[in-house]
């Protein structure tokens, strides 16, 4: 690079502080009088929001079944053969029993969880229409090709939604009977299936394409539903605030996970004499067992759980701070120490 | 001597020429040239060039092209076009195509401008140069035409003080002999002046009719590059007359002291020697350079490494878990193996990781160093106010290095010294004048000078001559004969040419500043040489004007040392006076001056001392019979054919003998402001500087106490001047011997050629005690033989301070090359003529010193100022701040792309390593050119670790750069390390709190898109908190930038993230809502800071550690400055002490023999000047046929012409 700004009999350089590189500054030095304090400071820190983390977690209340139905280790067993082929697999249930010995504080929030399940896979995760799924009837009769091979039927019909993420929606449902007496009656619990989805996402991302002649049903004509689905899209509930492209199941499902292992939100216990927790007593969880995956390996989890300020349990949190929190400390005075002998070694020297 | 105000057009820039718009002679390669005068049909036939020079690479319709062409020649541009293609493929794609296009598309726009810029500068140059008028003569009459329509064949017509338009054949001038003077300092740096001559048939073609008539065909070779060689015939009324180089005036020579001439255009524009001689210079490069490409290469090799390992992963998932997996996610169509799966992914993930080597390292790495060049054009401390001549950086790539130099190669005059003398003491007849006093009589301190003497009594003195002893005044107004000798012959021995513009206004032409100064001296002193002719000088003598008879020049040469003329004086008395170098001269005294020879050479001691230039002076008086006698041997021996120099030369010896003495003269060859300083710091920062001059031993020498890179505390001083092979291996060993005697310890039982060959360079490292090494250019030729280079270069190495003398410019370079090549040292060669160009191109860094007449070093030169004490700023401010800058880029630089790109790779292993990026694209887009740029450019152009004072208070804070510490590969592996460090640490942080969390509102946290934001916000944070650690100087640019990073990362994501983009591109923006949902949430902040924390701290207990256990020298500086402020630092003050040495210094002459000869005929007096003087033509060309003989001896003997003195 060659280049030439001067000429001679130049004018002489411009005396600021920027082109003479006096710019004023802030020239800090990792003094010991501010990283010892620093140590100490963050240490003691991290250890109180470790201690509260902990506390908080241990707080809350997890109560989780696996009903993969691994041989025949529960009464899904029997769903799980029978589901061992492709999807759709028949109706089957089964049912997981449990009591509680004292009151489930709330509220009481139920997931189901997958492992081995790779929503983060690369082709998985791009393998969807967002144009189609924010109601632009364009996209719904021409769904994107990252949807392939899920981006036609085999008639030629757009799919809508298309995509292998809406292909293979979760599909298990739950009821939760609740038996207050030995012996007693189950009663069912309500479970609050609307605000398990994010605002964003069901007002803003997800919206069902304009209403024709005021069916939804109309506006989807012309289009398969994925071929994994026993019903259209508008059919996923009989709620028209919760069907169609936002459907709150749905909706959950679309936002993919991060891991393989991950739970998602089923539905809220929070009404009527729930809205405490779950009292004591036993309860029968209801389960449909639709969904395949034991051909992958996975397994599938239905969880209880409370929250707190922070959210679900997560002891994670807490014990890393708490280790950061003293490795802290403990560098602090190996830096003291190192600090103190230093000084005595230069005043040595000046003396 | 006046030079006209007229810029010196950049003819030779450096790496000007790239593409002619040159049209070749229709068949092809020329092989000769024909141009006939007047006949511009003739010529046209031939498709000669024309005279417009095109310097510019583009225009407004080739730029596009050709400049994408150009850029798509780096290897890194091509990298990323591959890679942007790679992402067009759908089965491999793993991140928009966007991601790689907007940095491309941004760095080739920032290139494209700069370029455009530059050529855009180069089209204003070319048009000025092209648009210059000149005077053609066109159907008989004088046009003025510009120069780009001047064509071959046509004749022009220069006048005093122009440029010359092209390369022409000289017709005529107005000079007598069609002779012309030229300047050639824009070809090749020499500043004295050269006569040309037109062949005798064309110079009678003086006015114009004559000119249009003349017809004449030169055929002549075709173009090349040969300053000095020209052959060709000009074919002329049936005649044929030979044409050599005297006959042409080169483009870019300016006409001088020659009121007009005519010329004939043989070459024009590009065909000029000039043009033709303007290569492209070679590309330097940086070690840094060198060093960032391995380090590229490696990280290539990394990044293909990691693409497999994830690739085989990938086959290994898609055959155990992604074949079963087909239920929810079939396979691509094309893929139908977990193999070729694994295939595809290897190229996905060399698309998502190529991050670790972004391409905006290149263009920020330009942008750092264009601002540190910036900075040196800049700086007012190194702006000379007396010659209005910034610092220049003239190459924008190198600054880093300037901090890392070991080696400096200095020429002398003009570099070191100004190349002006000036007459400064003198020993009259026993009695010393020039010494300074004040009021009481003591010897003043320099500084406190009372006033000059006043020299008003002379009308004809000059006015800038300035001395401050009365006294010798007083003894020349008092009459004192032998004041009246000395100045006497001070201004009748010397070949200095007098020209009078008008009266009392006289200029002296000196072939050597040491006799203008000698002859000034004498003028003002009232001995006035006025003017010559070949047979007489007539001096004013205190008034009075006397024309001296001049008899002889016994002119000057190396083995001489001496010069002598003899005059007869108006009242007929014979007289020879000599003056010449003391060792010489003093044996040649007659016997009864001894005592006046013993005060003489006390006083010679006491100026040689001072590191004065002295001469002694002598005269004879001879009677009318033994200078008959004499005469008639003289004229024997120069016409003898054989061994006539030698017979010259005994004759002369026989006649300057028995002198008297009259005293001698000492004049200061005056340094440069500060050069002693600057040398003594840079030698504090152990830098070694060699100087390399054309100039003698003795002159060399003796500046080299003069800036006190010799001192008398030496341990001894070894010159070498050995004439033979075997005499220089004698004396070189002989010197090794005498530093390892003093090293030696006891009981060594090797021998020493046994260490010689084993470890030659460790055991002369060991060296205890100063030693200095003076070369001599032919001692050098046989050193730098390849047999002996190796035990010259350790010898030399071993030495505090090497002194070349009577080198040529080829062994300048090549004692450069012979460092650069086997001590692996950074190199500067620092000088200012054109003997300094081969040096200064050869050396890492070049520089030239700016301000003078030639412009030949500038221009080759990678940097150039005014002042050779600038230096010292360049290097150890400029340059040290410039290496420290970069390191800490580049090692900043390397961590943060590191940081950022592995995260994918951990990733991988929870993905099934399907080439899914962790962050969101954008991010990806815009973490290297928007989020983390800012802040490390203004680390890499601000910073500072300590004030520029300290650096020149504590010259070894410029050692880390000379030892490489701050960036190597040791400390890469550091960067690398930390940055992959914290990858780990930002990937699986999350990881462990996402696993099975859920946020506050109970839905799932552990989103893709959640956790994208979490792991990209983290890494933001750490990655400024990492920059703010490092920034040393927080000006407020940087917390501007830091802070403002941070801002726009926010600014950008929840705009990204934002309702309205969603609306309206659905599928580009589907991170919607996700900022608010995902930073709203207590537990991503909470992982945030745990990740910072566990990332930066570490860092922090390190350098707080290293701080206090091992501190580095800046550490300590700043520690002291911040800490201890009260605490003064310590100043080193650089007394100025007068050597005391008794080391005899040069004699005063440096000019080349043969100018005595040029007076004596009478060739270079004008007419008018001449008209008693009785030359003859036959005389006249004779001077011009031994002149060329001599040239051409010089040129045909093998050692002759290398060994070539050149002006220092």
């Amino acid at each position: 690079m060659t280049w030439s700004a001067t000429a001679r009999g130049a004018h002489q350089p411009d005396n600021t502080a920027f082109t003479q590189q006096r710019l004023p500054a802030w020239q800090p030095l990792l003094s010991a009088s501010i990283a010892l304090p620093l140590f100490f400071c963050a240490g003691l820190a991290f250890i109180g929001l470790g201690l509260g983390l902990y506390y908080s977690s241990n707080g809350i209340k997890e109560l989780e079944y696996d009903y993969t139905g691994d041989l025949g280790t529960s009464n899904c067993s029997v769903c799980a053969a029978a589901g061992q082929g492709r999807a759709p697999p028949p109706r089957c249930s089964c049912a997981w029993y449990f009591s509680l010995p004292e009151l489930f504080q709330g509220p009481v929030y139920l997931y189901y969880e997958l492992t081995n399940f790779y929503q983060n896979y690369r082709r998985y995760g791009v393998s969807r229409d967002d144009e189609q799924l924010s109601g632009l009837p364009s996209a719904l009769r021409h769904p994107a090709n990252e949807c392939a091979p899920y981006q036609l039927s085999a008639a030629g019909l757009p799919i809508a939604p298309c995509g292998a993420i809406a292909n293979s929606l979760f599909n298990d449902s739950f009821s939760l009977w609740h038996q207050r007496r030995a012996g007693g009656p189950y009663v069912e619990v309500p479970l609050d299936r609307t605000g398990i989805a994010w605002w964003t996402d069901y007002h803003v991302k997800f919206r069902n394409p304009p209403l024709v002649n005021g069916s939804l049903a109309l506006a989807f004509q012309g289009t398969a539903p994925p071929p994994n689905w026993h019903r259209p899209v508008y059919e996923l509930s009989t709620d028209p605030n919760n069907t169609g492209f936002i459907n709150q199941d749905f909706v959950v499902w679309m936002r993919t996970a991060a891991l393989p292992t991950f739970r998602k939100l089923y539905a809220r216990i929070r009404q009527g004499n729930y809205s405490a927790g779950l009292p004591r007593g036993a309860y029968r969880v209801n389960i449909t067992y639709n969904y395949p995956v034991r051909a992958f390996g996975g397994h599938k989890r239905i969880i209880f759980s409370s929250i707190s300020w922070m959210g679900g349990k997560n002891p994670f949190l807490g014990i890393a701070y708490l280790v950061v929190g003293s490795l802290c400390i403990l560098m602090g005075f190996v830096m003291l120490v190192v600090y103190i002998r230093y000084q005595d070694q230069n005043d040595e020297d000046e003396e | 001597m006046t030079v006209p105000k007229e810029m010196p057009e950049k003819w030779a820039r450096a790496g000007a020429p790239h593409s002619w718009s040159r049209k070749k002679p229709s068949w092809g390669t020329e092989e000769e040239r024909r141009a006939r005068a007047n006949d511009r049909e003739y010529n046209e036939k031939f498709q000669y060039a024309s005279n417009c020079i095109k310097t510019s690479k583009y225009n407004i319709l080739t730029f596009l092209p050709v400049n994408l062409f150009e850029q798509f020649q780096e290897v890194a541009n091509t990298y990323f076009l591959f890679l942007l293609i790679l992402q067009l493929i759908p089965q491999i794609s793993s991140l928009s195509w966007f991601t790689t296009i907007v940095p491309l598309v941004l760095v080739l726009t920032i290139t494209a401008v700069k370029d455009a810029t530059d050529d855009y500068f180069r089209h204003k140059s070319d048009n000025q140069v092209n648009n210059r008028q000149s005077q053609v003569l066109i159907n008989g009459v004088l046009q003025q035409e510009q120069w780009m329509n001047v064509c071959v064949g046509d004749i022009i017509k220069l006048e005093n003080n122009q440029f010359v338009a092209a390369d022409l054949l000289l017709l005529s001038s107005s000079e007598p002999h069609g002779l012309c003077y030229i300047e050639t300092a824009e070809l090749d740096g020499e500043t004295n002046m050269k006569v040309r001559q037109a062949i005798p048939v064309t110079s009678e073609l003086g006015d114009i009719s004559k000119l249009a008539k003349f017809d004449g065909e030169v055929i002549c070779e075709p173009p090349n590059n040969k300053l000095d060689k020209f052959s060709g015939t000009l074919y002329w009324k049936e005649n044929k007359f030979p044409l050599s180089n005297q006959n042409m005036l080169l483009r870019g020579c300016v006409l001088r002291n020659t009121e007009w001439c005519f010329g004939l255009v043989i070459f024009a524009g590009p065909d000029t020697k000039l043009m033709q001689n303007s290569g492209r210079t070679k590309f330097k490069r940086t070690s840094i350079d060198r060093l960032m490409n391995t380090l590229v290469l490696w990280i290539f090799g990394f990044l293909v490494c990691m693409g497999v390992i994830l690739a085989i992963g990938n086959a290994i998932w898609e055959h155990e878990v992604g074949t079963r997996f087909q239920v929810y996610l079939p396979w691509d169509e094309a893929v139908d193996s977990a193999f070729f799966s694994g295939f595809l992914s290897f190229w996905s993930y060399i698309i998502i990781l190529n991050t670790v080597v972004p391409i905006s390292l290149y263009v920020s790495v330009e942008v750092i160093r264009l601002g540190h060049s910036y900075f040196i054009n800049w700086d007012k401390k190194m702006f000379c106010m007396k010659k209005r001549t910034p610092a220049e950086a003239r190459t924008t790539t190198l600054n880093e290095e300037l901090g890392q130099v070991e080696y400096i190669f200095s020429d002398k005059t003009g570099t070191l010294t100004q190349n002006i003398m000036v007459f400064n003491k003198c020993s009259i007849h026993g009695r010393s004048y020039g010494d300074v006093f004040d009021v009481l009589g003591h010897k003043a301190e320099l500084g406190e000078r009372p006033e000059p003497v006043d020299f008003s009594f002379n009308p004809l003195a000059d006015k800038k001559f300035l001395f401050w002893d009365p006294s010798l005044l007083e003894a020349v107004k008092m009459g004192d004969h032998h004041t009246h000798e000395f100045f006497r012959l001070l201004s009748l021995c010397h070949t200095v040419m007098s020209e009078e513009k008008n009266e009392g206004e006289l200029y002296y032409k000196a072939q050597s500043p040491d006799e203008g100064a000698l002859v000034t001296a004498a003028r003002n002193f009232g001995f006035v040489f006025r003017s010559r002719t070949p047979k007489t000088i007539t001096v004013h003598e205190l008034g009075t004007a006397i024309t001296y008879q001049l008899l002889a020049i016994l002119d000057f040469n190396n083995i001489r040392k001496r010069m002598s003329v003899i005059v007869r004086n108006p009242e007929g008395k014979i007289r020879l006076y000599c003056k010449g170098a003391d060792t010489i001269l003093l044996e040649r005294l007659h016997h009864s001056t001894q005592e006046l020879l013993n005060t003489t050479t006390d006083h010679l001691n006491e100026y040689a001392g001072e590191g004065l230039r002295t001469l002694v002076l002598a005269y004879k008086d001879l009677d009318e019979e033994y200078y008959e006698e004499w005469a008639e041997r003289r004229l024997q021996a120069s016409l003898a054919q054989d061994s006539r120099e030698d017979r010259l030369a005994s004759v002369y010896e026989e006649v300057e003998s028995d002198m008297m003495l009259l005293g001698a003269t000492a004049i200061e060859d005056k340094l440069q402001q500060g050069v002693p300083e600057t040398i003594a710091l840079l030698t504090l920062a152990n830098i070694k500087i060699w100087v390399l001059t054309g100039d003698k031993q003795e002159t060399a020498v003796n500046i080299g106490y003069s800036c006190k890179m010799l001192t008398d505390d030496m341990t001894e001083v070894f010159i070498v001047t050995g004439h033979t092979v075997l005499e220089v291996r004698e004396e070189l060993r002989k010197a090794r011997e005498k530093m390892m005697d003093s090293s030696r310890t006891v009981g060594n039982g090797f021998t020493y050629q046994e260490k010689l060959s084993s470890k030659l360079a460790s055991v002369l490292d060991a060296v205890a005690g100063e030693y200095a090494l003076v070369i001599n250019g032919h001692s050098l030729a046989h050193a730098l033989e390849a047999d002996m280079e190796l035990e010259f270069l350790e010898t030399a190495c071993a030495c505090k301070a090497v002194i070349c003398c009577r080198v040529t410019p080829l062994q300048k370079a090549q004692v450069v090359e012979l460092v650069k090549k086997y001590k692996k040292a950074v190199t500067l060669a620092i000088g200012d003529g054109a003997n300094d160009v081969s040096m200064i191109k050869t050396a890492h860094i070049g520089v030239g010193i700016s301000g003078q007449e030639g412009i030949q070093a500038v221009l080759a030169s990678d940097y150039s100022f005014s002042q050779f004490k600038f230096l010292q700023r360049l290097l150890l401010v400029h340059g040290r701040w410039s290496y420290l800058r970069m390191c800490k880029f580049l090692c900043y630089f390397f961590y943060k792309n590191f940081a950022f790109t592995m995260v994918h790779f951990w990733f991988g292993f929870f993905c099934g390593f399907s080439a899914q990026t962790v962050y969101d694209q954008y991010f990806i887009t815009l973490y290297n050119i928007v989020y983390t740029s800012l802040p490390v450019l203004a680390m890499g152009v601000f910073d500072q670790d300590v004030p520029e004072q300290r650096s020149m208070e504590y010259p070894k804070l410029y050692e880390p750069g000379q030892l490489n510490l701050l960036f190597n590969k040791r400390e890469f592996f550091i960067c690398i390390a930390q940055g992959i460090y914290t990858s780990v640490l930002m990937f699986f942080i999350p990881y462990g709190v996402f696993a099975e969390a859920t946020r506050d509102d109970g839905t799932q946290l552990a989103d893709y898109q959640s956790f994208a934001v979490t792991v990209a916000t983290s890494l933001v944070i750490v990655v400024s908190v990492q920059i703010g650690l490092d920034t040393g100087y927080w000006t407020a640019i940087n917390h501007f930038f830091i802070w403002g990073s941070l801002a726009v990362y926010f600014a950008i994501l929840f705009a990204m993230h934002s309702n309205g983009l969603f609306d309206m591109f659905p599928n580009q923006f589907r991170f919607v809502g996700n900022a608010q949902n995902t930073l709203a949430q207590p537990t991503v902040w909470l992982t945030i800071v745990l990740t910072t924390v566990v990332c930066i701290m570490p860092v922090v207990a390190f350098r707080f550690l290293r701080l206090h256990l091992k501190p580095d020298l800046s550490d300590t500086v700043r520690y002291t400055q911040l800490v201890r402020k009260k605490q003064k630092a310590q100043h080193r003050c650089m007394r100025r002490v007068g050597r005391t040495g008794s080391r005899r210094s040069g004699y005063a002459f440096s000019h080349q023999e043969g100018f005595g000869e040029l007076i004596m005929s009478g060739k270079n007096m004008r007419v008018s000047s001449l008209a008693l003087s009785s030359f003859t033509t036959r005389s006249s060309s004779s001077w011009i046929e031994s002149l060329r003989r001599k040239k051409s001896d010089s040129a045909s003997s093998p050692s002759g012409g290398a060994d070539k003195p050149l002006k220092g």
